[in-house]
């Protein structure tokens, strides 16, 4: 009933081509960007912030990064963290040696500097598919840190290696507080997810899912496999390399190589998993899934403990947390394997016919 | 359906957590940020046992703080820095006072942190781990790596081998080896470490260990083919038990390695079975059951099972630094509630406290420790207090005392120490100063 | 030159420790195509049960050995009923990633049931250099990766003859090749997964049981699952010669590695050397060194 495009007439080709074609989902967009603008800074508190809705919006990118290389170039990849550390690390060196740099072109410096190296680890995928490429890509996810940690100038010569990044200022505002670099993060992330969404549709975006389809396939009808794979490893790269250095800068505050470690990759993997293959939204639900779901598992098992007076310590909690996260993702895959953003469209579906599903 | 009674489950759990119990404001309130899973959680649960466990004594046969009653929560962090974060912002809005000092237990959460707990008016205390320039607490107001740190541990660990080898110039043109975890913690000595070869006129070889170090062949067969005169284990979790049985495959003699201070617990020891006889290891603690505030846990808490920790682990090395690290905590409230009065206190009354923090050989003595930590006094230029190192050695069951607490180049140290701070403030825009109070 | 035997050797005995684990990786994708992320955890899982048995009830090793084996084929069997079953002809990525959830929900529960505490683990041979070589050639060759190896090459001979010559083997082979056509000739499918799995199991305890005593059973036995990945991807993930020959170059060439490139470039690359190898293999041949080639068809 509210959901329904019927009466809304396309008359041109632009129209129809929208982004948003549905004039519902604009609305929609609409009021949930109104939200987290102007809502959520009012009334959030710094827990929210610091501990949940940066993180979230940070990791909700680099699943887009993955999800471009992963759901729709079909190149599965564990090596994200690794181009979040290199994303990082340089945002952190354009920084500190390029006096004047505004501290967003370092960013967008980053992102480039791990678009590069991404390009660099993405050749062998030219021959090498499926798990073998997985496992090819954890070269990067190893080699990468190492490197960080080893050569010493690309921490200004800190004697543990660990970076701290400087406090962010843009044209002399400073974003000191959680609430101004939760703003600068929500924008930074809205504006890159509404161009993944863009480039998705574009001709590139088109090249990428057909590669993902059937390579041959697609190598056959003339797309030129060396410069589709090689966009996709960049562009994925460079969304996790500006995630990184938002991680860097806006969350934690130091870059510890080491911090950038399999652990992270499998959690980005993850969130596109839960949230859905080859989909921006489900980029967004699936982070804020695995983000949110071992801290909510985390309260509710020790609070249960409070109240019933269980006598189990945190670590008991927190295995006990482990044991239901994998087996959530278990369940998850079982039942719906396509991922939240399905149960999204299943809903919409419903929508347009109810209250009257025939 | 599915999706119907998932969410119905999501929104039962999420209302549990939200309803959690708030903490009582009549207490004095210790957040604790700690670890007992993961690759480190049988270093985190010893001692953080010991953490809770001196925390329940005070309570138990004191009555709190002057009467003013603890009461705490843990947080798991699993040693991960996320997680760390969210734990430390969770604790801190738990009660209106804030979570008193936050011990990471990790440097990596220690650095994650350091910005943050500054804005935030917690302080932060790292015992014996954590960055090693926070000593200077004019640029660190807010961070106190008590009692050592890694610097001091460092130039210990060489006065030791020098101590053993007759006198400083006997080190000349010995050969030794820096056995280290690759990562920021293995890092961190590198300079003072180098710094003693050019001045003792020792040849030094750095010689890494990948993460998370289950596979040492290749660096003690490098280690057997060099020969060197003493081995120093810079290691942490699985990698020191490993180094050990290493040693042993390759014939190396464990009399003649000597780890750091998270080297030499009895997680290691006991992991590397007969492996380990005769190792040396530093400590900012002794072990042992025979400490009158030890029996007085055993006697209070653990035998009432209070907190639920395992007997086993009472009056290990690990247990004692968490007790320790408790006492400190406790003992700078109590400092600081005589000059702000014996009720709750927040984040900047207990920084205070700690900076006036002194503990002497005879509050030492009174509080049940005696000789199992050294003197501290903290002051605001010296954010350590005390930087006192006493070498154990594992004689196949227990840790035992093989010297006094000793120091070694204290000046090289405050030296570095003061250059870290100073090119950390220029990096981050800060002017150093003691905070008032 | 005693020197490069040494590090030769031991870096091939280590390559069989690293084999060992490769194996249960190939068992499974062999005859599920399944790549079993949760291998590591059942290592631990498998290890932590034995130590368990030993410690809580005093077990001697033959009971607890087949106790801890009944825990591992029950392990098996549930997890082809639970996991797998519901999943098939689900994409590789969703079994794969089913298998990580697998192994956190292995690593929580073998945690909650036994501790996190280090439990060391013998098994009655030390550690210790040979005498006899380490006095006439001057090379260290320890007494335990010896005899961890020949455990190792039995373990080998046993399966080859389990796969080649036993009515089951034959089954798991035909299931390898072709699901349907097996199905089609009566080969009981699930039946057959749920053996493989067991058999993954019993390789699990095993390698558990060599890792565990080298470094004392304790969580850090789930990493090395990430030392058989490379051996796993320039073996090929289909052949069980494959885990071992890419076992012993891997060992080998990742110590030498790090004894002679190592100091020149700071140390400490054992950790990526194998897979940048491994990688550098692959871009020569794309389906490992045993694997089976494929033909794409549009």
């Amino acid at each position: 009933m509210f959901y329904r495009e019927a009466g809304q007439f396309k008359t041109s080709y632009g129209a129809d081509q929208a982004l948003f074609p549905i004039r519902q989902d604009r609305i929609g967009l609409a009021v949930i960007l109104a939200l987290a603008f102007v809502a959520v800074p009012l009334l959030a508190s710094q827990y929210l912030f610091n501990a949940i809705l940066i993180p979230l919006l940070i990791f909700s990118l680099a699943a887009i990064g993955l999800n471009i290389l992963t759901g729709y170039a079909g190149q599965l990849s564990l090596g994200s963290a690794a181009f979040m550390a290199v994303g990082a690390v340089a945002a952190y060196n354009f920084d500190l040696r390029v006096p004047g740099l505004p501290i967003l072109i370092s960013f967008v410096l980053g992102g480039l500097t791990a678009a590069a190296v991404g390009v660099a680890f993405g050749l062998p995928s030219l021959r090498i598919k499926g798990f073998y490429l997985a496992v090819a890509t954890l070269a990067a996810q190893f080699f990468i840190p190492w490197l960080l940690v080893k050569v010493s100038w690309f921490s200004n010569h800190s004697s543990s290696g660990v970076i701290s990044a400087r406090p962010i200022a843009i044209l002399g505002y400073a974003f000191d507080t959680p609430a101004k670099r939760y703003l600068l993060v929500l924008t930074i992330v809205a504006l890159l997810a509404l161009a993944a969404k863009n480039m998705v549709r574009s001709r590139i975006g088109r090249a990428w899912m057909a590669v993902r389809d059937m390579d041959v396939a697609a190598e056959v009808v003339g797309i030129r496999m060396l410069h589709t794979k090689l966009t996709a490893f960049a562009v994925s790269s460079f969304y996790c390399g500006v995630a990184g250095a938002l991680y860097a800068f806006a969350y934690l505050g130091s870059v510890q190589p080491e911090d950038f470690n399999l652990d992270l990759s499998f959690r980005i993997l993850f969130m596109i998993i839960v949230g859905g293959v080859g989909s921006i939204l489900g980029s967004f639900l699936g982070a804020a899934f695995i983000t949110l779901l071992p801290i909510v598992l985390d309260r509710a098992l020790t609070a249960v403990a409070l109240q019933y007076n269980l006598g189990f310590d945190s670590g008991v909690a927190s295995m006990l947390q482990l044991v239901v996260f994998g087996a959530l993702i278990i369940f998850f895959l079982v039942v719906e394997p396509q991922g939240l953003a399905r149960l999204w469209q299943i809903g919409k579906e419903k929508l347009r016919l109810w209250p009257f599903p025939y | 359906m599915q999706i119907w009674k998932t969410s119905l489950v999501a929104i039962a759990l999420l209302s549990a957590a939200v309803t959690a119990s708030a903490q009582d404001p009549a207490t004095q309130f210790v957040g604790i940020t700690s670890y007992r899973v993961g690759p480190y959680g049988a270093n985190g649960a010893a001692f953080f046992s010991g953490f809770v466990d001196y925390l329940a004594l005070v309570n138990e046969r004191d009555g709190g703080i002057n009467k003013v009653k603890l009461s705490w929560e843990e947080c798991e962090t699993e040693y991960n820095n996320t997680k760390g974060v969210e734990c430390y912002e969770r604790l801190k809005a738990k009660a209106p006072n804030g979570p008193t000092a936050i011990h990471p237990m990790s440097t990596g959460i220690t650095y994650s942190l350091l910005d943050k707990v500054a804005g935030d008016k917690v302080p932060l205390i790292t015992l014996g781990y954590g960055r090693t320039d926070a000593v200077d607490g004019r640029v660190f107001p807010w961070v106190f790596p008590l009692e050592s740190n890694y610097w001091d541990c460092a130039t210990a660990i060489v006065k030791f081998m020098s101590d053993k080898e007759g006198g400083a110039a006997s080190l000349k043109g010995k050969k030794i080896v820096v056995l280290y975890h690759d990562s920021a913690y293995g890092k961190e000595p590198h300079p003072v470490f180098e710094e003693e070869a050019k001045k003792l006129g020792f040849e030094l070889k750095l010689i890494p260990v990948p993460h998370p170090g289950n596979e040492q062949q290749s660096q003690w067969l490098q280690i057997r083919q060099y020969q060197p005169d003493y081995v120093v284990l810079w290691g942490w979790g699985v990698m020191n038990a490993t180094a050990l049985k290493t040693a042993q495959k390759v014939g190396y003699p464990r009399e003649k390695i000597i780890g750091n201070w998270w080297a030499g617990a009895e997680t290691d020891t006991e992991a590397a079975e007969g492996a380990a006889k005769g190792y040396y290891a530093a400590s900012l603690n002794l072990a042992g059951n025979d400490f009158p505030v030890v029996k007085d846990v055993e006697k209070y808490v653990v035998s009432k099972n209070k907190t639920g920790t395992d007997a086993k682990v009472v009056g290990n090395v690990l247990y004692n630094r968490g007790m320790s690290a408790a006492m400190m905590t406790v003992e700078s409230v109590r400092t600081a509630q005589a000059k702000f009065g014996k009720k709750p206190l927040n984040g900047e009354q207990v920084r205070w406290g700690i900076e006036h923090l002194n503990l002497d050989v005879a509050r030492l003595e009174k509080l049940g420790f005696g000789t199992m930590l050294p003197p501290i006094q903290v002051s605001c230029e010296n954010h350590s207090g005390s930087g006192l190192v006493r070498f154990q050695q594992w004689d196949g069951k227990h840790w035992k005392a093989v010297s006094d607490w000793i120091s070694g180049d204290r000046a090289m140290v405050r030296k570095m120490v003061e250059d870290g701070a100073a090119k950390y403030a220029a990096e981050k825009g800060i002017k150093p100063a003691c905070l008032p109070g | 030159m005693s020197f490069f035997f040494e590090v030769l050797i031991g870096g091939l005995l280590a390559g069989v420790m690293y084999s060992l684990v490769a194996l249960g990786f190939v068992l499974i994708y062999k005859a599920s195509g399944v790549f079993n992320f949760a291998q590591g955890s059942m290592v631990l899982f498998a290890a932590l049960t034995y130590v368990g048995m030993q410690e809580k009830f005093g077990f001697p090793f033959w009971l607890a050995f087949l106790v801890a084996l009944a825990v591992m084929v029950l392990v098996g069997v549930l997890t082809e009923r639970i996991v797998l079953r519901p999943l098939v002809n689900q994409p590789q990525i969703s079994l794969f990633m089913a298998t990580i959830g697998l192994a956190f929900f292995l690593e929580g529960l073998s945690q909650l049931i036994w501790g996190t505490d280090v439990h060391p683990l013998s098994l009655g041979i030390t550690d210790e250099p040979i005498e006899s070589l380490l006095t006439q050639f001057n090379i260290v060759v320890s007494k335990f990766d010896v005899a961890a190896a020949i455990v190792a090459g039995l373990l080998v001979a046993v399966l080859a003859v389990f796969f080649n010559r036993t009515r089951i083997g034959r089954a798991l082979r035909a299931v390898a090749d072709d699901h349907q056509a097996a199905l089609a000739v009566g080969i009981p499918l699930k039946q057959i997964w749920a053996i493989v799995w067991s058999v993954a199991g019993f390789v699990a305890l095993v390698a558990g049981l060599l890792w565990g005593a080298r470094n004392g059973v304790q969580f850090a036995l789930t990493f090395v699952a990430l030392k058989a990945l490379p051996v796993l991807i320039l073996g090929g993930f289909e052949s069980v010669a494959g885990a071992i020959v890419g076992g012993l170059i891997i060992g080998a060439s990742e110590k030498l590695a790090e004894v002679y490139i190592g100091p020149h470039v700071g140390g400490g690359i054992e950790g990526w050397f194998a897979y940048v190898m491994a990688l550098l293999f692959l871009l020569v041949r794309p389906e490992g060194l045993f694997g089976e080639k494929h033909i794409d068809r549009v």
